[in-house]
């Protein structure tokens, strides 16, 4: 995971600061050509998880291309996104295996528990829900992928106990770290 | 050069001599995306542990993936000093692990009832070839998929990996194209066009610069055989490239590989590498193989806008002629072929094009490979030759719909293709059969469906895809798929009128004809089948506000049978993700049909004995039980 789990908003901007000043200096090892563009709003998308405005008006001064162009190029593409995802970004599977089974309900499912619409991310930031088309194991639909692990066989009834178990998993971080901070 | 290749192949067998000559068990783990996805890491992770608790060695193999997607994880356990032949395990767990390092490995006792049989004949257990999933299929592309390791480039080689190669390099470029076309082979990226032609085309450019591109976008939801090989066997299809390269004259090559695909990313990455390390890639052959990772579009697999994203552009199809063979990226000569077509390629070299063409049909040679997905008991990857039934697939080789319910429809070529229905299942599969049923060969994505799918909400969900997709470049795309989403939307929550369904068709025969690309083109492809086969479904949801196969949400409704329900049970109340479940004043349960949203967890829920949640359509029939009122 790119950032650690319990920063505030302030500290996640100091973090995406200090990366994209990292970021300004891995563009320079590209060559300027317009073939470059989408290797490098990949590369910046791998770095921070999505691309903040900064981030495209640097492509743009670098490339020497219009900002406009640059936001046209990765606005076409499903991949590049404009938000920060969650700390456990949550992709359900909508392809065809997957949306014969139902999928659309378990979608709906993470709406409801989690209160924001797919493509958004928590005020926490701790989770975010996307729609994928396919992530090629329809032999175990319905399927979403929570992080990089992939739920088969997913079933609405399970969405609250996926959610519940990271909860609880961060509380138990959390009440442990209290108990470290007293004993020492 | 035929030295130097020598003496790899002479590294390379004495490698897999000493593997072949321990005594010490193997384990071979299928390790590809569908595979980690059932958990193979952790199955892996604990033969890992279980061998070093009990202080006996034992080589865990990795292997890619060999199809059988519903049996994963997938371990193949050969214990020669046990007696027993190699024994393929399904469904291998952490839990099962354990209990097979410690019962076979250490005691000797295979578990006969969790093997699904043996690998090779023998005259203990049954050998898995005598199943239809097996001794149906034909492997000639995927042959090596799941038995070798896909990050060693030796296993490839040791079982005559790269030798087209070689063979190659030494002939005239002129006679593999001819080798090519005579073989007969058809594009496996969808369109079905003679690869040697295509090849031929190239070869003729007098120009200084051309490039081959390897078509690894795979865009279709529901088709994976493409990651599948790649994940698999990354040499076969880098052996393809370099042998058309080698024909066509290129110096560049690049393989555009979705992003989706991260684990096909990295074993082609480092497939590149072993190829370079070991002078196959360089010294041998010089070709400069590069990835480019696309970023998620449909339409970029079509070949002019893939172009159009390499070069850094919106992926927007160009119109064609001139076709990328002749003016395709930067300006230069460029073929373009399927992953499958390239892995084609080394067999037809070795083998020769006549032992190619004896399988398939006439017009379509070979084999095709289909993810069969959806309602049937054993999905995964299926390599058959040309000209097989559906009704083969579906219900010899891929056991058919589970759970007593009726075959419905099978849906062919993803968003671009077609839904059949039942009188088609003697259809055979191949490029000229699928077409004129009104489906497509395509990416090669077959679904299943069942009696409770409902055809009007499959094909508004194609449409939603290629709505989506769509790049937006042509009017009658762009606007016309929108149109079409927006009537079929209306249909399913119940909201059609007299006259959609001549819309429907009007609006598509329209979009047919004006779509620039073969998005736009195929995009009415599912409406039509579907209005074409299964009109009376459209009818039922305009004129009934019926859906027959109970699956629009704002046409059905679920209700609690009073009769059946058991006083006392709570089994369904948990299972309900909005609290819709009350009790009634009899101790029975009700369904607040504002609240539900009907996902069907209580009907599973419900114990099979009472079988009390009942589904209807239209609405109406669900009586109406109203939720006692709390003092
Ligand atoms: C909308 C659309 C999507 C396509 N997607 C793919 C794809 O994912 N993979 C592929 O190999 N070909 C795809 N094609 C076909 C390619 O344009 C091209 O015909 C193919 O890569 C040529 O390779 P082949 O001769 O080996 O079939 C697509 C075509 C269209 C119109
Ligand atoms: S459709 Fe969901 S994994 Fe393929």
């Amino acid at each position: 995971m790119l950032w650690e789990r319990d920063l505030t908003q302030e500290d996640l901007n100091k973090v995406e600061q200090k990366l994209l000043s990292e970021i300004e200096n891995n563009i320079k090892e590209y060559e300027k050509s317009r073939g470059n563009l989408i290797p490098i709003l990949q590369m910046i998308q791998e770095k921070l998880k999505y691309l903040p405005k900064d981030s495209i008006e640097m492509v743009a001064k670098y490339l020497e291309i219009n900002t406009c162009e640059v936001y046209g190029v990765a606005t076409f593409y499903n991949q590049f996104r404009f938000n920060p995802p969650g700390n456990h970004p949550i992709k359900v599977c909508l392809g065809t295996a997957c949306h014969v089974k139902g999928a659309d309900i378990i979608l709906e499912n993470f709406e409801r528990k989690l209160e924001i619409l797919e493509g958004e991310t928590t005020p926490d930031r701790e989770f975010s829900i996307d729609r994928v088309a396919c992530v090629g194991c329809c032999a175990l639909a319905p399927v979403t992928m929570i992080g990089d692990t992939v739920q088969s066989h997913m079933a609405p009834s399970k969405v609250e106990g996926l959610i519940l178990r990271f909860k609880i998993e961060k509380e138990m971080q959390e009440r442990e770290k209290a108990k470290n901070e007293t004993a020492i | 050069m035929k030295q130097q290749f020598d003496n790899i192949v002479l590294e390379a067998k004495r490698r897999q001599q000493e593997f072949n000559d321990t005594k010490l068990p193997k384990i071979h783990i299928g390790m590809a995306t569908c595979g980690i996805a059932a958990g193979a890491i952790e199955t892996k992770k604990t033969f890992e542990e279980e061998l070093l608790n009990r202080g006996i060695s034992a080589l865990i193999h990795p292997v890619g993936c060999i199809g059988h997607c519903y049996a994963e994880p997938v371990v193949i356990i050969d214990h020669p000093d046990s007696g027993f032949p190699p024994i393929f395990y399904h469904e291998v767990n952490a839990g099962k692990a354990k209990m097979l390092t410690n019962m076979f490995l250490v005691e000797g006792d295979p578990r006969l009832e969790h093997i699904l049989g043996a690998t090779v004949a023998n005259e203990m257990i049954p050998s898995i070839m005598e199943f239809p999933r097996f001794n149906l299929e034909k492997r000639i592309v995927m042959e090596k998929c799941g038995l070798i390791n896909p990050e060693d480039i030796y296993e490839y080689i040791a079982y005559g990996g790269y030798s087209s190669l070689i063979n190659t390099l030494q002939r005239d470029p002129k006679s593999i194209i001819k080798e090519v076309t005579e073989s007969r082979l058809r594009g496996r990226g969808g369109a079905g066009f003679s690869t040697g032609k295509k090849w031929e085309m190239a070869s003729i450019s007098t120009a200084n610069e051309k490039i081959v591109i390897c078509n690894a976008d795979e865009g279709d939801p529901g088709a994976y055989m493409d990651r599948t090989i790649l994940e698999s066997n990354p040499h076969q299809v880098l052996e393809g490239i370099m042998i058309c390269a080698h024909a066509v004259g290129a110096n560049q090559a690049i393989i555009y590989v979705r992003s989706e695909y991260p684990l096909a990313v990295k074993i082609i990455k480092n497939a590149i590498k072993q190829a370079q390390d070991i002078g196959i890639l360089g010294t041998i052959f010089n070709l400069k193989i590069t990835l480019f990772q696309g970023s998620g579009a449909f339409v970029c697999g079509e070949e002019t806008a893939l172009i159009k994203s390499i070069e850094g552009f919106r992926g927007m199809p160009n119109f064609r002629p001139p076709y990328p063979v002749q003016h395709g990226l930067k300006g230069m000569p460029t073929v373009i072929n399927n992953v499958k077509t390239f892995a084609s390629i080394p067999v037809i070299i070795e083998k020769g094009s006549s032992w190619y063409r004896e399988t398939g049909t006439e017009n379509s040679s070979g084999t095709a490979i289909f993810s069969v997905v959806g309602k049937v008991t054993h999905p995964g990857l299926v390599e058959i030759p040309m000209g097989t039934s559906l009704k083969t697939i579906i219900s010899d080789i891929c056991g058919n719909v589970p759970n007593k319910k009726k075959f419905k429809a099978v849906q062919i070529g993803g968003p671009s293709g077609g839904c059949l229905p039942e009188e088609f299942l003697s259809t055979p599969v191949d490029f000229d059969s699928l077409t004129h049923a009104g489906a497509m060969m395509g990416s090669g994505g077959m679904v299943v469906m069942d009696e409770d799918t409902c055809m009007v909400d499959v094909s508004r969900y194609f449409l939603d895809f290629t709505q989506k997709e769509s790049c937006g470049k042509c009017t009658f795309c762009r606007i016309g798929t929108y149109h079409l989403l927006n009537i079929l939307t209306r249909i399913t929550k119940g909201e059609g009128r007299e006259g959609d369904i001549e819309l429907l068709e009007r609006l598509s025969e329209d979009i047919k004809k004006g779509s620039l690309c073969g998005l736009g083109k195929t995009a009415p492809n599912p409406v039509l089948t579907t209005l074409k086969y299964f009109r009376e479904e459209y009818e039922a949801h305009i004129k009934e506000k019926k859906c027959i196969g109970k699956q629009c949400r704002k046409l059905t409704a679920y209700y609690i049978d009073l009769e059946k329900c058991a006083r006392g049970c709570d089994a369904c109340v948990s299972s309900c993700p909005t609290e819709a479940i009350f009790t009634t004043s009899t101790r029975k349960k009700g369904i607040d049909q504002k609240l539900c949203v009907k996902c069907g967890e209580c009907m599973v829920a419900c114990p099979p004995q009472y079988n009390a949640v009942k589904k209807v359509s239209p609405v109406e029939l669900a009586p109406i039980i109203e939720r006692p009122i709390m003092i």
